[in-house]
């Protein structure tokens, strides 16, 4: 799917492309301003609604990295945030590991589900790719809800969160805020380097045009399992956090909904921006919170929220902001 | 009592008949899903809720004006084949020319929605249909006791599947149909109205999946949330089949109800994911789908 947020220059002005450097440059001082509003934020606001926020943020960003950067629309995400949300619940509560283990083995879960997921999904593109993702994870919550160690209707509940290195405790909220930020800014960062790196260049070249690609020498299968498998590995980080922090893990996690949800906030924020997903993110959890005491009608606004954003709203709200300031956010 | 493999034999046919009437409504959705996606380019995420809203529709107008099964069979798909029409009209035409993934995030939309609107009013846990007073009790064939409902359903469905091959490699309006599928600047250019054959279609596409939850109401409850975990199902069907033959999709539904109730049989932990697994294996084996022509 082609991102309408990057391609902000109207026609006619010769300018030559920003080059992948310039365009990095451009995003210090949104990032800045993020870093600032992160580090002030819990003063004010409840941390654990924003450790929530910081997880979907995070399951988003890799989202994005693959609908945005190679065009893949996976309808099956839900399948490592919440495949990796119980493997690190299931690490820290019944193995005993330590936050940061418990929280490995959640990535790595994500790593492996990717890898199988990806290597059957990309033998078929566009709405096929859609459809296969959608089929396998749903596969695999009909496994969860059979597996004995997922604790079927319950999910893991109680998992403890330990300590930092085995020094800082993390049951006060702050510190695990601190903690879950560091997590977020370096998925983030990586992400930032694998889109401005010449790898990333090659994937937006498999997005703009797959037969082109391939024709100038590139293995786009080889490129789109790489996308894919990173995707899936940041989305396990985000749900290995994620069941840590909310000492929980559940069938919620890994249900089609949380699929549907993370498009949301990508396509909301702006599908192939930096920092597109996060305010999708932020907007969808606050909508979520704001509307909970509304009960069954939060899923009528998202699909409402949907129709709206394909319909009049395809550049999301970082896209739109980006064409209006004409510089890449 | 006879048993085949370890298996009772009214055991066995009991489970092949749920496998034949889930492989029915596998048949009629992805009969639907392949037509529509021929002409519009969009795999439409509401089909299943739209399943479900045909079911609705039969509930609600028993319920409140006393129309009973057989008019139902009839109101409900025309009504929801309105609907669709509505929404093709008023939404899915816009995205024309878009890369279809937004059709397919427009629909999921919708079907949220459309859903979430049913689970307000109904809540989840659904509302019982009666079998019409015409097809109740059942036949004892020897080696199984067989529902005349039952018998009905799958009965109706292979009917309305010929009618549908029919419809589109025999007549005109299918010859319209697929001349448009394949170029549709073409046909146009030929004076046949393209932007009013694919609301039709649309229409006509949708109407099967409220045909088939009409039929599937005394079956199962009428539920908001039956559309849901079946529209997923449908999908891994299209996987399976390919979209490209209407005979294909037609065989492939049928053929995993089948082998889905099969397993209900021999294995019955593996009932839920074993359409996802053979999707699965028809991938590593043949990319394109069992009757697809292209990747």
């Amino acid at each position: 799917m082609t991102a309408p947020g990057v391609q902000a220059e109207p026609r006619g002005e010769v300018r030559a492309p920003p080059t992948a450097r310039e365009q990095a440059r451009s995003l210090r001082i949104p990032f800045a301003i993020l870093l600032v509003v992160a580090l002030v934020a819990p003063f004010f606001i409840y941390p654990v609604f924003l450790m929530k926020i910081l997880c979907f943020a995070l399951f988003a960003c890799a989202f994005n990295l693959l609908i945005g950067y190679v065009g893949l629309l996976s309808f099956g995400h839900a399948l490592f945030f919440g495949g990796a949300a119980y493997l690190a619940a299931h690490a820290a509560k019944v193995w005993g590991l330590p936050f940061e283990l418990a929280v490995l083995t959640g990535t790595a879960t994500g790593a492996l589900l990717g890898l199988v997921v990806g290597w059957l999904a990309i033998r078929r593109q566009g709405i096929y790719f859609a459809m296969i993702t959608l089929a396998l994870a749903q596969m695999f919550f009909f496994f969860c809800l059979r597996a004995p160690f997922t604790g079927g209707e319950d999910g893991i509940q109680g998992v403890p969160r330990g300590k930092l290195l085995g020094v800082l405790s993390l049951d006060s909220n702050l510190t695990m805020y601190f903690v879950v930020l560091a997590i977020f800014l370096l998925g983030f960062l990586f992400i930032f380097r694998v889109v401005h790196s010449p790898f990333g260049q090659v994937l937006k070249a498999v997005r703009e045009n797959e037969p082109r690609a391939v024709s100038l020498g590139y293995k786009s299968d080889h490129y789109k399992l790489i996308a894919f498998v990173l995707s899936a590995t940041l989305s396990g980080l985000a749900g290995g956090t994620k069941a840590i922090v909310f000492q929980l893990a559940s069938l919620t996690d890994v249900n089609w909904p949380i699929s549907g949800e993370v498009i949301l906030m990508v396509l909301l924020g702006g599908l192939g921006t930096m920092f597109g997903p996060i305010v999708g993110a932020v907007v969808i959890v606050l909508v979520e919170s704001y509307l909970a005491q509304l009960g069954g009608w939060v899923s009528v606004v998202q699909g409402a929220l949907f129709v709206v954003c394909v319909l009049a709203f395809r550049r999301g709200i970082i896209g739109e902001l980006s064409r209006a300031l004409r510089r890449p956010l | 009592m006879t048993t085949v493999f370890g298996v009772p034999i009214q055991a066995l046919f009991s489970q092949l008949l749920v496998g034949l009437i889930n492989g029915s409504f596998y048949a009629l959705l992805s009969l639907g899903l392949a037509i529509i996606f021929g002409l519009l380019n969009v795999i439409n995420f509401c089909h299943g809720a739209l399943y479900m809203l045909g079911a609705l529709v039969a509930f609600l107008m028993l319920e409140h004006l006393g129309i009973g099964y057989w008019p139902a069979l009839i109101i409900s798909p025309v009504v929801v084949g309105l609907l669709g029409m509505a929404i093709e009209r008023t939404m899915l035409k816009r995205l024309q020319g878009l890369d279809p993934l937004y059709g397919l995030l427009l629909t999921f939309g919708l079907a949220l929605v459309i859903q979430g609107v049913a689970l307000n009013f109904f809540g989840v846990s659904g509302e019982p249909y009666d079998i019409p007073a015409q097809l109740t009790g059942g036949k004892n064939l020897g080696f199984m006791f067989l529902p005349n409902y039952r018998a009905w359903v799958v009965l109706a469905s292979v009917l309305l599947c010929a009618l549908t091959w029919f419809v589109t490699e025999r007549t005109r309006l299918g010859s319209y149909l697929r001349a448009a599928t394949e170029n549709p600047v073409l046909v146009q250019a030929f004076g046949i109205n393209v932007p009013r054959l694919i609301t039709i279609t649309y229409g006509l596409g949708v109407a099967l999946a409220a045909f088939a939850g009409v039929m599937a109401a005394p079956i199962y409850r009428v539920s908001p949330l039956m559309g849901a975990d079946l529209i997923i199902v449908v999908f891994a069907v299209v996987v399976i089949g390919g979209m490209g033959s209407i005979l294909g999709s037609i065989v492939t539904g049928f053929g995993l109800g089948v082998i889905e109730g099969l397993t209900k049989v021999f294995y019955p932990e593996a009932s839920n994911t074993v359409v996802f697994v053979i999707m699965a294996l028809v991938l590593l084996a043949k990319p394109a789908g069992l009757f697809g022509r292209t990747a």
